[in-house]
């Protein structure tokens, strides 16, 4: 098996006459976190859910840790997990249920699956919610006793569908810790999400994916990059000097400059870092105070923003709670 | 929430520890888990005692309704009318709880659990065996209910514990089958209400067009003709023989023929749906 867990070429989906993904390619390295990014209905379920073969793709191929997807399905499917987006345990049953449920599909005896699922419960901090039905779960607890369930069977491959998605910092940081985990005992784990801050801390390499199709792939590091050496921001002592270091800033830099929200800044997007020093000193030479000045690389929103030519979280999301 | 941060603190170590702790155990056999399958489904039930409401509502329902509205009209007297419905009602009773099979996959689908199990390296139709499995249990809970309640009204069959036995097994079995053509359906449709809407329209007239309720022959000809070859009707004659004390062999054919091929034509097209679901 080479260094490829998986590896796609024009990977296809149409639903009807919607293209949901329309010919994606990836090539994602074992051992990592890959994020793959994207704003509602850009395709990222539809691709998961044919490399976890639930899909048959329209065209294109896929293989998942060596194996093709359509012809050794099988193989993949026993080893990768799943963590779909929506609930992926049964609700009705408890937490213990539904983890010895597993295990004993996957071929566990009765009493290893019943430690089986006592040492993951116990993992997860889920121990005191075993015997409660999922349905009467936290958002948090449901997400963990979703991972759990993908983690029966170690997996040599996570895919984990929009995994903090509704869930509060707190939860969605021990979701991360999970995630760390699972890659520090050598999983590969590829995650879905809308949050740019997410895919900035947690992936390795991410793909911005956008009406079904790949826009831009890197390390966060590249893909900043790729749309500039940063922002600079600078704030003004006074407010009313605002439009004139707008236009000293401009002369210097050579690029737009955009007034922010708050009345006494700006900022602009800069290529050459030569040119920040000497806007500083063309301002202070035109008597323009500067309370602030500041050279930061681009958010991953403004990548976005580049990439696309809309912002990545533009839609509402309350309906993927 | 009940996580403590201590639990938080010392979630990496201990997840890393049951991570690496992780068994590949070899793969079980398609019996083993479409078990585990009927496991689930008779947790579910242990959960959701609600749901076997309709599994005893309905047939107490009709039984008495049946009995005491149309009792004297049809036969004379309740009594006798009585003898002659049981066993069709038991046979409404089963086939209309199939129909719950259809609903339950529906939501199992709409939900996502069913992504998880499709997911698995598993024989592929052991979920929808095992949920039929899980639903043999309310159709015996079914036949329970209407043959205590047929004895508690003065049902008396002829065929004795034998003759009751061997027809609740048959019904089982036909069940089993008939309850493929939902599967299909609620692979095909939206929502489970639709599922139950469609079930109903095909459930209605597979009923009341046969022989449960009335003697075909006070039927008009083209309508005998329908009733006669609508497999529910051989199904209530084999009940009814079976519960007389008879052995109506040609029909037990033709019901065991009907079953086989249920599974035969709906088996397979679930699955093609089952495994190219959305
Ligand atoms: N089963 C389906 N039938 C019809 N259209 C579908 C189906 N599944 C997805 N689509 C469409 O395909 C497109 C991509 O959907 P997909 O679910 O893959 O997006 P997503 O990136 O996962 O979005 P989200 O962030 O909302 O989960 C959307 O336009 C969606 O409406
Ligand atoms: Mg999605």
């Amino acid at each position: 098996m080479g260094k490829l867990a998986i590896e796609t070429r024009g990977l296809t989906k149409s639903f009807g006459t919607t293209p949901a993904v329309a010919g994606v390619d990836l090539a994602v390295s074992a051992g990592v976190v890959y994020g793959v990014l994207g704003p509602n209905g850009a395709g990222k379920t539809t691709t998961i859910r044919m490399l976890a073969t639930l899909l048959h793709p329209d065209a294109g191929e896929a293989h998942v840790l060596g194996y093709d997807v359509v012809r050794d399905a099988r193989a993949v499917r026993s080893r990768v997990g799943l963590t779909g987006q929506f609930a992926s345990v049964d609700e009705d049953l408890t937490g213990v249920e539904n983890l010895v449920l597993l295990a004993r599909l996957l071929g566990y005896s009765r009493p290893r699956a019943r430690r089986r699922a006592a040492d993951l419960l116990d993992a997860f901090g889920l121990a005191e919610a075993a015997d409660r039905q999922v349905k009467k779960y936290s958002g948090g607890m449901r997400r963990r006793i979703d991972i759990a369930a993908s983690l029966v069977v170690t997996p040599e491959l996570i895919f984990l569908d929009e995994p903090t998605t509704g869930l509060d910092p707190r939860s969605r940081n021990q979701v991360w810790e999970i995630v760390r985990g699972m890659v520090a005992e050598g999983t590969t784990v590829l995650l879905t999400t809308q949050y740019l801050d997410e895919a900035d801390q947690l992936a390795d390499r991410i793909a911005v994916i956008d009406h079904g199709k790949v826009v831009a792939e890197g390390s966060s590091g590249q893909l900043k990059a790729s749309v500039g050496a940063g922002s600079l921001h600078v704030r003004l002592r006074a407010p009313e000097q605002r439009a004139e270091a707008e236009r000293v800033l401009a002369g210097v830099l050579e690029v737009s400059v955009e007034p922010s929200a708050d009345p006494a800044a700006l900022s602009a997007r800069v290529s050459d870092p030569e040119r920040v020093a000497r806007s500083l000193a063309e301002l202070s030479r035109s008597g323009i105070d500067v309370t602030e000045f500041a050279l930061g690389q681009p958010s991953l929103d403004e990548v976005f923003l580049a990439l696309t030519g809309h912002a990545a979280e533009e839609t509402p999301k309350e309906d993927a709670a | 929430m009940n996580a403590t941060s201590t639990e938080q603190a010392s979630a990496p170590v201990a997840l890393r520890s049951v991570l690496s702790a992780g068994e590949r155990p070899p793969r079980p056999g398609p019996v083993s888990t479409s078990l585990t399958f009927g496991r689930r489904a008779l947790l579910k039930i242990k959960h959701v005692p609600e749901q076997l409401v309709d599994v005893t509502m309905f047939p107490i329902m009709f039984t008495l309704m049946f009995t005491y509205l149309f009792g004297g009209a049809l036969a004379g007297s309740t009594q006798e009318y009585l003898q002659f419905l049981l066993p069709g009602i038991l046979v409404q009773a089963n086939v209309m709880i199939t129909m719950n099979t259809g609903i339950t996959l529906n939501t199992d689908i709409q939900n996502g659990v069913f992504d998880r199990f499709r997911s698995l390296p598993v024989w592929r139709p052991s979920p929808l065996v095992g949920a039929l499995l899980g639903d043999a249990v309310r159709y015996s809970i079914g036949s329970a209910v209407v043959i205590v309640l047929g004895l508690v009204l003065g049902f008396r069959p002829e065929g004795g514990v034998v003759g009751v036995v061997l027809s609740v097994a048959l019904l089982l079995v036909f069940s089993f089958c008939l309850s493929w053509l939902w599967t299909m359906l609620s692979l095909i449709l939206r929502t489970p209400n639709s599922v139950a809407g469609v079930s109903m329209m095909v459930m209605f007239p597979l009923t009341f067009v046969s022989n449960i309720f009335v003697d075909p022959r006070t039927m008009p000809g083209w309508m005998q003709a329908v009733v006669e070859v609508n497999p529910i009707t051989h199904l209530v004659t084999v009940v009814r023989g079976l519960m007389d004390g008879s052995v109506p062999a040609g029909e037990i054919g033709w019901v065991l023929v009907s079953s086989v091929l249920l599974v035969a034509v709906f088996g397979p097209l679930t699955m093609v749906l089952y495994r190219d679901k959305k």
